[in-house]
């Protein structure tokens, strides 16, 4: 069982994954999306990555998501205004997506390693051990993040807003 | 929580990578076949996603907490690249009344 769950899973992900590119609905591709992230959230429960996969839930499935299906809704697309390429691009785009997976799973396969993957330390991925880490390793980091946030959370609002002096 | 952990014990670590690198090409494929800006920067999101899965992988197979770390700091950055990029494209289409981003090729010269 242990085994299968981790394929079956993985499995989801690809199946979802290709679905959010390959609707013509871009509202269909966010839904897609947000499943996609609901099974990278259970990727991470398996990895026992507790805190990242509330992170994920919350932030991703959450916070991101709700972004971006608020745009569609602003922006008012649907299947009829919907640009397409030409199916030639489409299939030289495929060609080239695949010549990547090709290249690099040749070069995982060169690498040879295929030990199983145990959890040395289970209790990585839990809150208290995150957290530790976070405010004594990576203090600076952290705080150049948050100045991050705040110059994104100006920038969005600075780009969204109407010029009330040109118009 | 004990029989979560033991789930994982034995998936080989190659096929992480090649699951990640999986979702990586349809990320890629995305951004490649698709005119709808918006739609790029959901395979953008999936790429994303793809490393930061494969980083959680690895921290959990050397049993080294940055991993994790980092993980925490790309969705943060995530975060921020969405928020304007999503503001960007509400301009671009006030302006041009499309999110084709072939209205924009005169960005290429």
């Amino acid at each position: 069982m242990g085994l299968s769950l981790f394929y079956f899973v993985a499995f989801l992900s690809v199946f979802f994954a290709l679905l959010v590119i390959f609707s013509k609905n871009p509202v269909h591709s966010v839904l897609y999306l947000i499943v996609t992230f609901f099974t990278f959230t259970i990727h991470y429960i398996l990895l026992n990555a507790q805190f990242l996969a509330v992170v994920n839930f919350i932030v991703y499935m959450g916070a991101i998501m709700v972004l971006f299906l608020f745009v569609l809704m602003l922006l008012n697309l649907n299947k009829e205004t919907e640009p397409m390429k030409s199916n030639l691009l489409k299939v030289a785009g495929v060609i080239a997506g695949m010549c990547l997976l090709v290249t690099i799973a040749g070069s995982v396969k060169a690498l040879d390693v295929s030990d199983p993957l145990v959890l040395k330390d289970p209790g990585i991925g839990l809150v208290k051990n995150l957290g530790k880490v976070l405010f004594s390793d990576f203090l600076l980091p952290f705080e150049i993040s948050s100045i991050l946030l705040l110059t994104a959370m100006v920038g969005a609002v600075l780009l969204a807003k109407r010029d009330t002096k040109h118009a | 929580m004990e029989t979560v952990t033991q789930t994982i014990q034995s998936v080989p670590l190659n096929h992480y990578i090649l699951f990640s690198t999986v979702i990586f090409a349809i990320g890629v494929m995305g951004v490649l076949i698709r005119r709808n800006a918006i739609v790029i920067f959901m395979s953008i999101e999936l790429m994303l996603n793809a490393i930061n899965l494969l980083l959680t992988a690895f921290s959990a197979y050397r049993g080294d907490a940055a991993g994790q770390v980092f993980v925490f700091f790309i969705m943060a950055l995530a975060a921020a690249e969405v928020a304007v990029g999503l503001a960007i494209i509400v301009m671009v289409f006030r302006n041009t009344q499309s999110v084709d981003i072939n209205v924009l090729n005169r960005l290429k010269w």
